[in-house]
């Protein structure tokens, strides 16, 4: 479904400083997958996910979307940036801002409606739709951000740490959240996380990045059973044992002296 | 109740200096002798008989009626201009010197130049208040176009808004804080090139009729358009913040909300 290969990025270049912010990344994506990515603060995480959605031209190597080469963003993908903050219309209430996309995408004015309402409602945010984003805390922006890709009802999602900036509970909620609405929906998702354990809960695999100029250091399948919980799932020795490996495996990331892992 | 207290102390703040000063001007001018400055009481009783007795629409309408269109003219083909420009970098770099040249250029000497192309009738004088008028707005909002945050460019990208739906509600907004910067700065040198187009020559307008009254040696009629002058431009400007403060409310809230201000959730 979505594959990257051979993907290289370097910034700058034109005889000034350059900075080699990628320097092969290969790995696939199959349809409905979840997959988390992880790497060391500065590794091209953002990086790897503009290429991916298009926003950014690759050095070398290709994206390729449904056997379709990716130049500019396709169609059906959403995007949830880093700088939440900065990614919404301030210019619009909330309730705009996550019926925007879809009014882009032609949907008749009723379902968009709805659409809005429910997904506003599933990050508890349904009292605050017509206010203004500037009006809220980071952490209810940040699920404004959410609301506004799941409402667009995507293909393949993609999320640059988005719970960053809510407290635990909400980032829980927020999770299940995530879990639920990919079993439902069926949507690919590759989802950029500092957070370890949040990988090993959310994914299905996890990808680790080592430091720039950046490979993948490792892809970490995620056995754990379909139905998770916060409570029980995290008590699993199976999940304390993927954590432990996948904590390592950064460590030696950041060293920089870690293997390189080879499809 | 409290609103109403509020809005009559910002009427209050607005109008105490001015008042102040015209109390001076009335006290230190009554009884002068000196030709070129007439009492106050002076003028003002000849502002009534010079501007109500048909003045208003044969030299006030004319005068605002061309500042208008020369205005109108201008923020169009600047904002248009200024988007084209502020939205591409080859673009950019080959008109800005351009552009640099041409702000740096007065405005009023172009009204000779002006008078020979396009003679002495109104579309003279709407060309010079177009020609001034324009670059404040054009730089500004090549400004506000270039400053549009990537990230709302990208995510305008990702979503694949169209280029008219972009316009509208990307990069229009984005830079209308800017925009209306260069609108205001625009707004009162029009205000300047009204007149001074109506100095050279015309037959009509309030610039004419201040130098006719000069001519004439009609020193309180003189004062009494040059005061006009002062409240049609006192008026335009509270007009133009009216629509300003209307269209730039999110701008004003986030302003507010980053000072640590506490803006209703509405
Ligand atoms: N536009 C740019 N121009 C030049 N260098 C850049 C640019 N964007 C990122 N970089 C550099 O590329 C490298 C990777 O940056 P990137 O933002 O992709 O990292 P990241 O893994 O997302 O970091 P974080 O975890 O802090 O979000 C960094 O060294 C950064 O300085
Ligand atoms: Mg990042």
């Amino acid at each position: 479904m979505l594959d990257v290969r051979g993907l290289r990025k370097v910034y700058g270049g034109e005889g000034g400083r350059s900075v080699e912010a990628l320097r092969d990344l290969t790995f696939t994506l199959q349809e409905g997958e979840l997959a988390c990515l992880v790497g060391p603060s500065g590794c091209g995480k953002t990086t790897l996910l503009k290429c991916v959605s298009g926003l950014l031209a690759p050095t070398a190597g290709e994206v390729r979307l449904a056997g379709e080469p990716v130049h500019e963003p396709p169609e059906g993908m959403a995007m949830v940036f880093q700088e939440y903050g900065r990614s919404l219309f301030p210019w619009m209430t909330n309730a705009q801002n996550v019926e925007l996309p879809l009014k882009e995408r032609n949907v008749p004015k009723e379902e968009r409606r709805l659409l809005v309402a429910e997904t506003l409602a599933s990050v508890g945010l349904e009292d605050v739709s017509s206010a203004y984003p500037w009006q809220l805390s980071g952490g209810m922006q940040q699920r404004v951000a959410i609301a506004r890709a799941v409402a667009y009802q995507p293909k393949v999602l993609l999320m640059d740490e988005p719970f960053a900036a809510v407290d635990a509970q909400t980032r829980a909620d927020l999770e299940d959240l995530l879990r639920g609405l990919w079993q439902r929906l069926g949507v690919t998702i590759l989802f950029v996380t500092h957070d370890i354990d949040e990988a090993v809960y959310l994914g299905g695999r996890v990808i680790v990045l080592t430091n720039a100029p950046t490979v993948v250091q490792d892809d970490v399948a995620v056995d754990l059973p379909d139905e998770r919980d916060q409570v029980s799932t995290r008590a699993l020795p199976l999940f304390t044992e993927l954590r432990s490996r996948i904590y390592e495996e950064i460590q030696r990331a950041k060293s920089g002296d870690g293997r390189v892992y080879s499809p | 109740m409290t609103r109403m207290l509020s809005l009559l102390r910002q009427v209050f703040v607005v109008l105490a200096l001015p008042v102040v000063l015209l109390a001076v001007w009335w006290v230190t001018s009554a009884g002068s002798e000196n030709f070129y400055l007439p009492p106050l009481s002076e003028i003002l009783t000849t502002f009534g008989e010079v501007w109500f007795s048909g003045r208003i629409v044969s030299d006030v309408l004319p005068s605002l009626l061309r500042l208008a269109a020369g205005y109108t003219l201008a923020a169009l083909v600047g904002v248009g201009l200024g988007i084209a420009v502020g939205s591409s970098k080859a673009l950019r770099e080959t008109v800005e010197p351009v552009l640099e040249f041409g702000r740096a250029i007065p405005p009023p000497v172009l009204v000779p130049v002006l008078m020979l192309i396009a003679g002495h009738g109104n579309s003279m004088k709407i060309l010079v208040i177009l020609s001034g008028c324009i670059w404040p707005i054009l730089l500004n909002t090549v400004e506000g176009v270039r400053a549009v945050d990537e990230v709302l460019v990208d995510t305008g990208r990702t979503f694949r808004m169209r280029a008219r739906s972009r316009l509208h509600h990307l990069v229009l907004p984005a830079a209308s804080p800017q925009i209306f910067a260069g609108l205001r700065q625009a707004l009162s040198l029009g205000i300047i090139l009204m007149v001074i187009s109506e100095m050279f020559a015309a037959s009509s307008g309030l610039g004419f009729t201040i130098v006719q009254f000069q001519r004439g040696f009609a020193i309180p009629e003189m004062w009494s358009g040059i005061i006009l002058l002062g409240i049609i431009g006192f008026g335009l400007s509270l007009l133009f913040r009216l629509v300003e403060s209307r269209a730039l409310r999110w701008y004003e809230g986030i302003r507010l909300a980053e000072r640590g201000g506490s803006p209703s959730k509405t």
